[in-house]
């Protein structure tokens, strides 16, 4: 173990972190917006926004994300009628290729997660809110998000580290994150253990803050799970 | 008996089926203001069905309802089903009926007191301190002032229903509809809750109250209505129908509910 | 100039099975797909086994050490693993080769790399499969076993081991989905396998987007034949079980 040389490999591969972050940030903030939509399609009791929505589903769980990335990244290019388009530099760069497939692809298990949070809603709450007058937007905003939402935490919080991890698919056409960078210096130096353990500990450390995170949502969320405060004697009113 | 006074409450020839099975058959009912009615009735003889037609969680298939002078909008669909026809009307008249679960069915992700101000607060559109102050009074008012800071799991089961009662009355209500309040309470429990709904009968409230407690029934009531595979059968003031009921089918209900 | 053929017909042609036609390469690519995800996922299944068995019965330190093996595994990426294992590998056996006076670089083989590295990602989650399904034996039906005198091996192999295959069954099927995508990274090897015959058809012909849908479809036809089988096997393993 030369440590030295692990503390330089360190330093060189910390630099790719900001690349992840970003990767992973934005298709995940953008990607739960779309899952929200698909979920809300699947739900909708709407026939073709159901189908549409599965089908989307499954295409985008039933193949390995590396495949969506070379899709987007090499095969749109093969059309003239693409590379006409004013959509062209964005897709003719790795980054905005490696973001447009994180996305696509979370938001299809996303909406999952959040479909179950969705169904998993007490059907006697959603049915007090309306017996108050609740409905739709309001109904939705009030009562059942809230409760959907904290059912689909600790799910989420798994997809989010798998997303994580998928960022290292970037490194496959040619962005340099922490995955790219460990690529590039274990087949210069050939020392492969040690600048796994680098890189290995540096999306653990991650993984770590973001799961401290997630948990630290879910107690916030969840005072209603958690032990009744001190009854203080409740003052008099008048 | 003043038969120019409307009523709060009028229902004509309800009915509903469930698929093939006709569960109400052509309901009549009025309520006037300060009634407080027990529906009793067997299982599946459609009493709670009926309270749920009245706030329209079920849709009824033939029939009016009309509140305080206001008639329900309903209109048939292009498939046969009948449905409201006016959402904004529905929840306007929803939010002026109080409605009490069998199962509470208080939001677990909100405090005591956030659940009784919720409906004032988003429906009604009520201010905000207005409805606080008035929901800690209707707190201390059934009694449970000291949980107003609490959820709903951290209660029990009476004093949830407690709550459940004070987020109804906060809301102002017209009519009060109570789905068997107390069949999913322990039996200590029950006590505290009629002893409530006791409090509000004696307020001068209008309520609507399906139940199995035929103490309360006989002793708080003004009215009892029973009801048989979805009809009724029976409808007038507890001194005569405990004591002289009008069907056989009543008769045998009474005797085997009163042995106990 | 004469008029370009439609994307359909160029398509097929170049998918076809004619001389020109790459159809009966993705197929067989495929093929290896299947043979190295079956081979990962038996590396997972035993590792899984072990690991599962020292979570729930082994002692301090055989608990811990499961319990950072499938703590790691799941936070790197599973690129990371493949890198370690082929890099890794491939000086280890140089180095062993100069060891016994041989010369020049010996590579890891792509297939032993895939396997290895695939199979032991997978193994982390199929340690929490096998916990998981072990943990929702009904415990009456163990302690009836004991009360008539089982224990060990025999106990393991005519209660414990059927009982946890069949709750382990939906668990399995995920980890077999999730194996079955991850070989798609074993391309970086060079291992053929289905994505790597699209690479190398992609940069063939130039047409990288039929290439890459034609993949894209047959990891859909496999994964979808997948489900099949594993809900079937769910089907079978539940004969007789009341719905709880």
């Amino acid at each position: 173990m030369d440590f030295a040389f692990m503390l330089e490999t360190l330093q060189r591969i910390a630099a790719g972190v900001p690349l992840l972050l970003q990767l992973a940030g934005i298709s995940i903030a953008i990607g739960a917006v779309f899952a929200m939509l698909l979920a809300l399609m699947r739900v909708s009791g709407v026939r073709p926004l159901d189908l549409t929505a599965r089908g989307y589903i499954f295409v985008f769980r039933g193949t390995p994300l590396l495949v969506q990335l070379f899709l987007i990244y090499y095969g749109l290019g093969q059309f003239p009628a693409v590379r006409a388009t004013f959509l062209w530099p964005f897709l003719r760069e790795p980054y905005w290729c490696a973001i447009l497939a994180l996305t696509l692809n979370t938001a299809a298990y996303g909406s999952e997660i959040i479909r179950g949070g969705l169904l998993s809603v007490p059907a006697g709450q959603v049915e007090a809110a309306r017996a108050c007058g609740m409905s739709g937007l309001l109904l939705f905003r009030r009562v059942v998000l809230p409760i959907a939402v904290r059912q689909a935490l600790p799910a989420y919080g798994n997809e989010l580290i798998l997303m994580v991890k998928a960022t290292s698919l970037a490194s496959i056409i040619t962005l340099m994150e922490v995955t790219g960078i460990a690529h590039k210096l274990i087949s210069e130096t050939y020392r492969a253990i040690e600048v796994f353990i680098c890189a290995g500990a540096v999306y653990l450390l991650i993984n770590f803050l973001l799961i401290r995170a997630v948990h630290g949502v879910e107690y916030w969320l969840s005072p209603h799970l958690r032990r009744p405060p001190a009854i203080t004697g409740a003052p008099a009113r008048a | 008996m003043n038969d120019q006074r409307q009523p709060v409450l009028s229902i004509r020839g309800l009915h509903k089926a469930f698929g093939t099975l006709e569960v109400l058959r052509g309901i009549d009912l009025e309520a006037f203001e300060g009634d407080v009615i027990s529906i009793l009735g067997a299982s599946g003889s459609g009493k709670s069905t009926l309270l749920r037609c009245i706030n329209l969680l079920e849709v009824p298939d033939a029939g009016d309802i009309v509140l305080a002078g206001e008639a329900v909008q309903l209109r048939q669909r292009r498939d046969g089903a009948r449905v409201v026809a006016d959402r904004a009307q529905l929840d306007r008249l929803r939010s002026r009926l109080g409605f009490v679960f069998q199962s509470f069915n208080l939001w677990s992700h909100m405090t005591v007191l956030e659940n009784v101000i919720e409906a004032p607060v988003h429906v009604q559109k009520r201010p905000r301190a207005e409805c606080i102050a008035e929901a800690e009074a209707l707190l201390e008012k059934v009694g449970i002032a000291d949980k107003r800071d609490h959820y709903p799991a951290h209660l029990s089961g009476g004093q949830q229903q407690r709550a459940a009662i004070a987020r109804a009355l906060c809301m102002h209500p017209k009519v009060l509809l109570f789905d068997e309040p107390t069949s999913a309470l322990d039996p200590e429990l029950v006590g505290e809750v009629l002893r409530v709904m006791r409090g509000l009968a004696e307020e001068g409230r209008t309520m609507l109250v399906v139940t199995h407690e035929l103490g309360f029934a006989r002793e708080v009531s003004s009215r009892v209505v029973f009801l048989h595979r979805g009809a009724i059968e029976d409808d007038g003031p507890p001194e005569r129908v405990f004591r002289a009921p009008a069907s056989d089918r009543l008769r045998d209900f009474l005797a085997s509910h009163l042995r106990a | 100039m004469p008029p370009r053929p439609s994307l359909l017909v160029e398509f097929l042609d170049t998918m076809g099975f004619g001389p020109r036609g790459w159809g009966l390469a993705m197929l067989a690519a495929a093929g290896m797909t299947v043979a190295v995800s079956t081979a990962a996922f038996l590396v997972g299944m035993l590792i899984g086994a072990v690991g599962a068995w020292a979570k729930i019965g082994g002692g301090l330190i055989a608990r811990a050490g499961a319990d950072v093996y499938t703590t790691l595994l799941r936070g790197i990426p599973d690129l990371l693993v493949i890198y370690l294992f082929y890099f890794g590998g491939s000086t280890l056996l140089t180095t062993i080769n100069h060891e016994f006076g041989g010369d020049g670089f010996i590579s890891m083989p792509a297939f032993l790399v895939g396997a290895l590295a695939v199979g032991i990602v997978s193994g982390a989650y199929q340690t929490e499969v096998f916990r998981g399904a072990y943990g929702a034996i009904a415990r009456g039906e163990i302690e009836a076993a004991r009360a008539v005198g089982m224990s060990g091996l025999l106990l393991l192999r005519r209660i414990v081991a059927p009982q946890v295959m069949r709750h382990a069954i939906p668990g399995l099927g995920n980890c077999w989905q999730l194996v079955l995508k991850e070989s798609a990274l074993i391309s970086v090897t060079g291992l053929v396998e289905l994505l790597r015959q699209a690479q190398v058809g992609a940069g063939s012909t130039r047409l990288p987007f039929y290439f890459y849908i034609t993949a894209a479809l047959l990891y859909l036809a496999l994964t979808t034949v997948s489900n099949r089988l594993f809900q079937g096997a769910e089907t079978y393993a539940r004969r007789g079980v009341q719905r709880a």
